[in-house]
């Protein structure tokens, strides 16, 4: 296995493995819940990434899928009775299809219209799901309760989807790694660099960035069944919140797009920094203010982000962060 | 039957005049340098809020209160535009569209750290108009007509203005512009802050509609993306028309279905001309 000699491939792997690993071990409710907000970050940045980093196209509603898959998954496991695994790939699978749908005609457009139109997509879908009477309209739906008994009650349920999710944001990384360094990820990092070159010299731009955009959407949809799943509930404000969509889009800016191990730091600092300026007696009135103008300065100065300014800086350390 | 869809469709497009000003904001700074606002909703509210304190704390009548809330708008835009947007002017879009995000953070975290997110509202009536069969309150009234005022005055600028004729310069092409000695950096700086100023008047006039809070300017936001794609991105003309036609929408759909259904019709239209005429309904091919 020639891939596992690539420390780019099994650090970000590694960390991830060893982090969930030790919380299952040590089995604490409080630390699960924040490893849970931790890695279901780290997985949302990533499969952003697929999208963002190598095709260089910015989706600033990218947690419609989020949401869509969400409420698919949701709605299979509580109201048709579907395992969580089942439901979730469901999810998944759901997402992945609307993602190469409405791809097959987003993805003509480029820039910032792109980016306009995916904030469309989202409301549009907030606002049809909140008029779609199976999915419980504006209130939302509530899990039923007999569908925690199948893992023996609402405590283990919880544990189950941890691991469910810890798994996922693996199998991410690992897809964004594959991605990166294929043959088909060339293509799409030259899409990145000049769509129209890269057509001329024989990359099929519309195929490959559908495909990468169904590939991006259909993580979210896991991730989102799983959370929702672990809440109990789900409405439209909570599943299509366009400030999480840009909070993905910052995590992936923090620590470095186009990177495997950039979405990991990135969201993993967000997430830190967020909850230390939360419960900072100084910051807590402004901590969106302190956020912002971190944002700022880092948009302005490091535009690389964390990992990519390392990379570009430390020579011995660019063969390991990928 | 008649009369209630005529009635609700004068109340929808007086709103549209309105919502067209906050639109040309937006629409003039994508045309001039190509950069998406996302501070824009924040500037939105910062009108309203201007409005307000000016109102309640010194008296001042909410039309004259426009006046040094424009002013103070046009200065926030430079300030915003020479500290976060300058740099980035060149960068992909991704670098500008965060950059000006990150504005709105600022200024929506420093916004309820100082007014809470509790709803506020201008308390001054100026009685209703009643037109034939029609019934509308005067505010709505007085609010289109600010907003064609402010749409002639924009025009005037842009077409009978040295500075005004720079900015169509640079819109046009900013190399050629600067060759023939046209100081784009400044240029840009100024479109910038009349972009946030119409965002700023336009806050003030929904200010004196509804009740309103730090983060309502979210909304009138996404309109505006609305608007400017119906109207074709870049023309301040056509966000005014792409504003009434949704006001107009706004007004109508109320009564063929449910009003949950209005922001379904909106932004599925959004994304309809975004794919099928990207240069909006008005807009040269």
């Amino acid at each position: 296995m020639k891939v596992w000699q690539k420390p780019g491939f099994w650090l970000p792997l590694v960390i991830v493995l060893v982090w969930g690993g030790a919380v299952l071990l040590i089995h604490q409710d409080t630390m699960r819940e924040s490893a849970f907000v931790l890695l279901m970050a780290v997985g949302l940045a990533s499969s952003l990434n697929i999208l963002l980093g190598y095709t260089g196209y910015v989706s600033f509603g990218h947690i419609v899928f989020f949401g869509l898959g969400g409420y698919t998954g949701f709605y299979l496991l509580s109201e048709q009775g579907w395992p969580l695994f089942a439901s979730a790939i469901g999810g998944g699978l759901l997402s992945a299809f609307i993602a190469g749908l409405v791809g097959l005609a987003v993805l003509r457009l480029r820039g910032a219209y792109f980016a306009l139109a995916t904030i469309g997509i989202n409301e549009a879908a907030r606002a049809f799901v909140s008029n779609f009477e199976p999915y419980g309209g504006a209130t939302g739906m509530f899990v039923n309760f007999s569908a925690y008994q199948k893992y023996g009650g609402p405590g283990p349920a919880l544990w189950t989807t941890f691991t469910f999710l810890w798994i996922t944001t693996m199998v991410v990384l690992v897809a964004s790694y594959l991605v990166k360094h294929s043959r088909f990820g060339l293509g799409l990092l030259a899409i990145r660099e000049d769509e129209d070159a890269a057509m001329v010299m024989g990359v099929k731009a519309p195929k490959a960035k559908t495909i990468t955009y169904v590939i991006s959407a259909f993580f979210p949809g896991v991730i989102g069944t799983l959370y929702f799943f672990k809440n109990g509930n789900i409405e439209p404000g909570d599943a299509f919140q366009l400030h999480m969509s840009i909070e993905m889009l910052v995590m992936v800016m923090l620590g470095g797009m186009g990177t495997v191990m950039g979405p990991l730091v990135g969201a993993v600092g967000y997430q830190w920094l967020r909850g230390y300026l939360l419960t900072s007696p100084i910051f807590k009135d402004l901590h969106l203010a302190v956020a912002g103008a971190m944002l700022l300065v880092i948009i302005l100065f490091v535009p690389a982000g964390l990992v990519g300014w390392v990379r570009n800086h430390v020579q011995r350390l660019q063969k390991v962060l990928e | 039957m008649l009369d209630q869809l005529i009635s609700s469709l004068t109340d929808g497009l007086l709103l549209g005049f309105v919502y067209g000003v906050a639109a040309m904001g937006l629409t003039l700074i994508w045309g001039v340098m190509s950069v998406i606002n996302l501070a824009h909703g924040p500037v939105i509210a910062m009108g309203m809020f201007g409005t307000y304190l000016l109102f309640t704390h010194l008296g001042v009548n909410p039309y004259l209160a426009m006046v040094p809330v424009a002013g103070a708008g046009l200065i926030a835009g430079l300030v915003i535009y020479v500290i976060a947007v300058h740099r980035v002017i060149n960068a992909p879009h991704l670098s500008s569209l965060l950059a000006t995000f990150a504005v709105n953070m600022i200024i929506i975290g420093v916004g309820t750290a100082v007014f809470s997110t509790s709803p506020q509202n201008i308390n001054y009536s100026l009685g209703s108009v009643e037109v034939g069969f029609l019934t509308f309150p005067a505010s709505r009234l007085v609010g289109a007509f600010g907003a064609i005022l402010v749409t002639a005055c924009l025009y005037l600028f842009l077409y009978f203005t040295r500075a005004g004729k720079a900015i169509r310069a640079v819109a046009n092409n900013r190399m050629a512009a600067e060759l023939m000695g046209i100081p784009s950096s400044r240029v840009l700086a100024l479109s910038f802050g009349l972009g946030t100023m119409m965002a700023a008047v336009a806050g003030g006039l929904i200010a004196t509609f509804f009740p309103f809070t730090v983060l309502s300017g979210g909304p009138y936001e996404l309109k505006s993306f609305v608007i400017c794609v119906l109207g074709g991105l870049g023309h301040p003309l056509g966000a005014l028309v792409g504003g009434l036609m949704l006001g107009g929408l706004e007004g109508l759909i109320p009564t063929f279905m449910p009003v949950s259904w209005v922001p379904v019709v909106e932004f599925g239209l959004f994304v309809l001309v975004l794919l099928v005429r990207p240069s909006g309904l008005f807009g040269a091919k």
